[in-house]
């Protein structure tokens, strides 16, 4: 096969349609994480011009321009697109386009589920600003502080659709964290290990690590938040012992890793075009892998230095202020690693660099302010100013914006196979850096001067008005700055010469490949040796990408149409199996839509109508899983001469199977939270003990559902056992069984609650507990569900001996639901059984 | 602590102007920088110890300013409001309410006990101490003191809502004389 046929034949398989058909049913990653990079982009146009508003609104005393009723709108929503429509998407975007790529891979682990997270995640942002433009956005700030946004004191539905919204949204970021932490451990280019792979991947792994675990608690809250708002289960009322503490924790388990999770990817742009600029290799890349592991670990023990003020001891106080300098170090390790690469290489000025050095001074000076921040005393003064306003946009700013620039400008030919136009960039660079530095330097000195932040106006005397007047300015100067940046990369789009293949030399797989890059990526997939640098291979070996284009790899074949690629073992990259991915289909965007009547549903407060998306989604994963795979054997496949491998339906480990562990991973955490949530009420909130109390006639519930959430795991076991052995019939009769006792369990956990507990609008307790129960019965019915699944695909034949990942996967979530049960009945009883 | 964090501020950049010039002068590459100085070093001791001096001595200053028992003290009643603030100081007879303004004496410690009622307001007076929240279904106290009489500026520094930018209130302390008297009635 020449290059110019298999060109030909792998983009009719990898590609996707031209026109609207194409748009509507791609899942190539290349597509959907260009989409989200411009959604994302969008989506920072509407927050920015929100921004412009503000200041313009703050730029004189008294100012008439906007009322309170649309300023406390603009800040929040300003607030919360920044953070989750803009910061969050766009670096969720960055990682789907680039990372098959960096790996020598071909595509993400799950395409569907990145199309369906993209139509998420378009659908919900569109929600929001809808409300927006009706007038009935979010207005209560982007951290919803409870009681403000309970019902008492924002009965519109502004809240709703802040909770309902970002929800949806949140939807897009558990599926992109699973997606990319099971395509870094499973979907590189065979022979590249774990601890050789470019720093990049290190860092996306990490956020998207710290994603699993950091979005749960603010989901949770959320959902808590909306059923208190819709039945009213006081969670949040101290009346009857609820806490608005209680969402203060809640948001900022999320919300300070948060901060991470949006700084870790961009520092990963750093790491990555900082070395090529310098022409160097990075200083110390084990001690970066390192401080990016403390910096994970250390992030989740730091959300209390939002809440210094609200009344925690001083002592423990200490304890969360150490934490927050401590997090410091391994931050500032990296800088100077970045510096120590610039000493050792030769250093370019060229454009991306340039936005590297405004990221030094720019984000520097945040983690100086932000260092202040976690000293307690000072922040009782400065905490709610204007001072934290210009700490969080340096960070932001600096950590987010400064080096995603630099990526742009670094990758912009990657994608669009074009130069760009000279002078242009380096003028917004520099409307970039001074606007901002004027808007945001004089922020800290209005704050440190007593400006609040959040506040609609001030009055004359208070001294506040040239700063500022002169922050507005600034503000203005900068989004010129954006503009340009934008007339920039569209002349670079449509007038920009073609680019060279490889523009910056550098030596990482994603420029072993034309630009712009094939649908497919690779038209084989490289094999990289043991002694491989991990910036990559090109440095040594300069001809790979023509090999790789001559079908010199793996998988060069383009046969039945199938879009294959590589999957190793996690730590060595040794050859595991061949993944055959989906192709093009309209299942997630059908999805995205229903999952989206679900919320417009729950938004109109239409509760009973909610029910009929919720089983329309169950019937559409069905139908998602049903038509993977067939029902002929396949056996191993050729994956280059002389070699062959499985296919992953045949094999162990597949993706499919990882990315269940890390859903359940992130659905245990949801757990913990709640019960989490549960004992804090019982120890801090006031208005406890409630007047009721679980209390008799629970005995046989109890009974019923331990009884039947064991035999369903046992059962589940079974027919996966059975399965493999060959005994179809038994494994069959197994997984119907296991599915049976699922719902046997779940009922009985209802008449459990509803034979032994108060009703859950009487007092936090009873909203808690019921909560809880709640949690076990809805994964008892999800356990339920699978083992059907898999009944049906025993019925049909497409799980024959040998193809375990179905069953397995059964089995995993009856072992999940049947633990869920357990610790559930455990807490939700432990009130009865203590004296 | 603004010094420091200028000259830190100053070191990243004056190593980075260092590193282009460098860069300008020596050409050939493979150069090898010591990974033990610049990270063992300037990474991780460096940031580390000045991160537990400041820490240490943030502490101290926290402790000192921490109500606890001392005599003289007055306890102030504060219950937030949207949208105003209700005062609660102890008369020669009995409490006296007063709303928006708070009136303390001046050159004595004061514990102001504050108690929220609808959503979370902050009490902040910045002349006079940091700021503390004011949750509802929960009791905060806040040490502050005036060391002379005057009229202070005070502000709600939590979003409350609509009116949050208006929620402000006064702090007049009075010297003893002045204090007896409000004590006793006479609104001065
Ligand atoms: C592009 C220029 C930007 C300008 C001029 C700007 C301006 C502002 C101003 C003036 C406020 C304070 C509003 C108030 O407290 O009354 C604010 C709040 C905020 N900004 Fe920005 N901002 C910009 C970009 C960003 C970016 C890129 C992000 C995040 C990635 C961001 C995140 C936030 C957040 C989270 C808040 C707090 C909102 C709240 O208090 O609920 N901003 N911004
Ligand atoms: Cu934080
Ligand atoms: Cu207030």
């Amino acid at each position: 096969m020449t290059p110019v046929a298999r060109h030909k034949a792998l983009t009719a398989i990898w590609g996707a349609p031209r026109g609207w058909r194409g748009t509507l049913c791609s899942v190539n990653h290349s597509d959907i994480g260009k989409r989200f990079i411009l959604a994302a982009f969008a989506f920072f146009a509407i927050g920015g011009v929100l921004a412009m508003l503000i200041r313009a609104q703050l730029a004189t005393p008294g100012s008439a321009f906007v009322g309170p009723e649309i300023y406390n709108q603009l800040f929040t929503m300003h607030g919360s697109i920044m953070m989750f429509l803009f910061a969050i998407p766009m670096f969720e975007g960055l990682a789907l386009y680039l990372l098959p790529k960096l790996l020598g891979s071909r595509d993400m682990a799950f395409p569907r589920l990145s199309a369906y997270g993209w139509w998420c995640y378009l659908f919900g942002g569109s929600i929001l600003i809808a409300a927006l433009v009706m007038g009935v956005a979010p207005d209560g700030g982007w951290f919803m502080y409870t009681p403000l946004s309970s019902k008492a004191y924002t009965p519109g539905i502004n809240a709703d659709v802040w909770l309902l919204g970002i929800t949806f949204v949140e939807i897009s970021a558990i599926a992109a964290a699973i997606e990319i932490t099971v395509s870094i451990l499973k979907l590189r280019a065979p022979g590249m290990r774990l601890e050789r792979m470019p720093l990049f991947a290190w860092y996306l792994l990490v956020t998207a690590l710290m994603m699993i675990v950091a979005f749960p608690p603010l989901i949770l809250g959320s959902i808590l938040l909306e059923v208190e708002r819709a039945f009213d289960w006081p969670f949040f009322d101290p009346a009857r012992g609820g806490s608005p503490l209680l969402w203060q924790h809640l948001f900022w388990l999320f919300g300070h890793p948060e901060v991470y999770i949006i700084f870790l990817p961009a520092a990963g742009v750093v790491s990555t075009v900082l070395p090529v600029m310098a022409r160097s290799r990075i200083l110390g890349y084990g001690w970066i892998v390192a401080a990016l592991l403390a910096l994970a670990f250390l992030s989740f023990g730091l959300w209390v230095h939002h809440m210094f003020t609200t009344g925690i001891p001083h002592m423990a106080l200490g304890f969360f202020s150490a934490a927050s300098a401590l997090v410091a170090v391994p931050t500032g390790l990296q800088i100077f690693a970045w510096i120590g690469t610039l000493w050792q290489g030769r250093p370019q000025l060229r454009l991306p660099m340039l936005y590297l050095l405004g990221f030094f001074l720019v984000f520097v000076l945040g983690g100086m302010t932000g260092v202040m921040l976690a000293m307690v005393p000072f922040d009782w003064q400065a905490h709610d100013t204007h001072f934290v306003v210009a700490h969080l946009h340096y960070v932001l700013v600096g950590g987010f914006i400064f080096p995603m620039l630099a990526g742009a400008y670094y990758w912009l030919p990657h994608v669009t196979g074009r130069a760009r136009v000279p002078l242009l960039g380096e003028a917004a660079f520099w409307l970039i850096l001074v606007g901002f530095n004027l808007t945001f330097f004089l922020m800290h000195l209005t704050g440190l001067l007593g400006m609040p932040r959040r506040i609609y106006t001030y009055p004359e005397e208070m001294g506040w008005t040239w700063l500022n007047l002169l922050s507005s300015v600034g503000s203005f100067i900068m989004a010129f700055g954006f503009a340009l940046f934008v007339i920039d990369v569209a002349l670079q789009v449509f007038l920009g010469r073609r680019s060279r293949r490889n523009p910056w030399g550098a030596h990482s797989l994603e420029w072993a490949m034309p630009v712009p890059a094939p649908a497919y990526n690779f038209a084989s997939q490289p094999h990289l040796a043991d002694d491989t640098p991990h910036d990559g291979p090109l440095a040594a070996d300069p001809g790979l990408p023509q090999r790789l284009a001559r079908g010199e790899g793996y998988l060069a074949e383009a046969r039945h149409g199938w879009r294959e690629t590589m999957a190793v073992d996690m730590g060595s990259g040794a050859v595991d199996h061949v993944v055959l991915l989906p192709g093009n289909t309209r299942l997630p965007i059908l999805t995205a839509l229903v999952t989206g009547s679900f919320f417009l549903a729950l938004l109109a407060g239409l509760y009973w109508l909610a029910l009929l998306p919720v089983v329309a989604v169950a019937a559409l994963a069905w139908r998602w899983a049903w038509v993977l795979g067939g029902r002929a054997a396949i056996g191993p496949v050729s994956i280059r001469p002389g070699q062959t491998a499985p296919t992953h339906r045949e094999a162990a480990g597949a993706p499919g199977w990882w990315g269940s562990v890390f859903l359940l991973v992130a659905d245990a955490t949801l757990l913990g939270s709640l019960l989490f949530g549960y004992a804090f009420l019982w120890v801090v909130a006031p208005n406890w003990p409630p007047p009721a109390m679980i209390q008799g006639g629970w005995t046989p519930a109890l009974a019923a559902a331990l009884a039947a959430a064991a035999a369903g795991m046992l059962l589940a076991r079974l027919a996966a056992t059975a399965s493999q052995e060959g005994r179809r019939p038994a494994a069959r009769r197994a997984a119907a069984a296991a599915a049976g006792a699922q719902l046997l369990a779940a009922a009985a956990l209802a008449w459990l609650g509803a034979a032994g507990l108060p009703p859950p609008d009487s007092h936090a307790y009873a909203a808690a507990s019921w909560a809880l129960l709640a949690y076990a019965a809805l994964h008892a019915l999800l356990a339920a569900l699978l083992a059907a699944f898999v009944c049906a695909r025993l019925g049909s034949g497409h799980i024959r001996p040998g193809c375990g990942l179905e069953p397995a996967v059964a089995r995993l979530f009856n072992d999940y639901a049947a633990a869920a049960v357990l610790i559930v009945l455990a807490c939700v009883l432990a009130p009865a059984l203590l004296p | 602590m603004l010094a420091g964090a200028a000259a830190l501020t100053l070191l990243v950049m004056v190593l980075l102007a260092l590193a282009f010039r460098r860069g300008g002068a020596e050409a050939p590459g493979g150069r090898r920088a010591p990974a033990g100085l610049w990270l063992g070093g300037l990474g991780v001791a460096m940031p580390t110890t000045l991160l537990l001096l400041l820490l240490g001595s943030a502490l101290v200053v926290g402790e000192r300013m921490v109500a606890r028992a001392a005599p003289e003290r007055v306890v102030i009643g504060a219950s937030g409001h949207q949208w105003y603030w209700d005062f609660t100081q102890p008369g020669a007879d009995g409490p006296i309410v007063t709303r928006d303004v708070m009136h303390i004496p001046a050159g004595r410690p004061v514990d102001v006990r504050l108690q929220g009622n609808d959503v979370i307001h902050s009490f902040w007076v910045p002349r006079l101490a940091g700021k503390m929240d004011v949750v509802p279904g929960h009791v905060n106290l806040l040490r502050i003191e005036a060391t002379r009489p005057g009229v202070f500026e005070g502000q709600c520094a939590e979003f409350c809502g609509l009116e949050h930018a208006r929620h402000r209130f006064r702090v007049v302390a009075h010297d003893a004389a002045g204090w007896a008297a409000f004590q006793r009635g006479q609104q001065p």
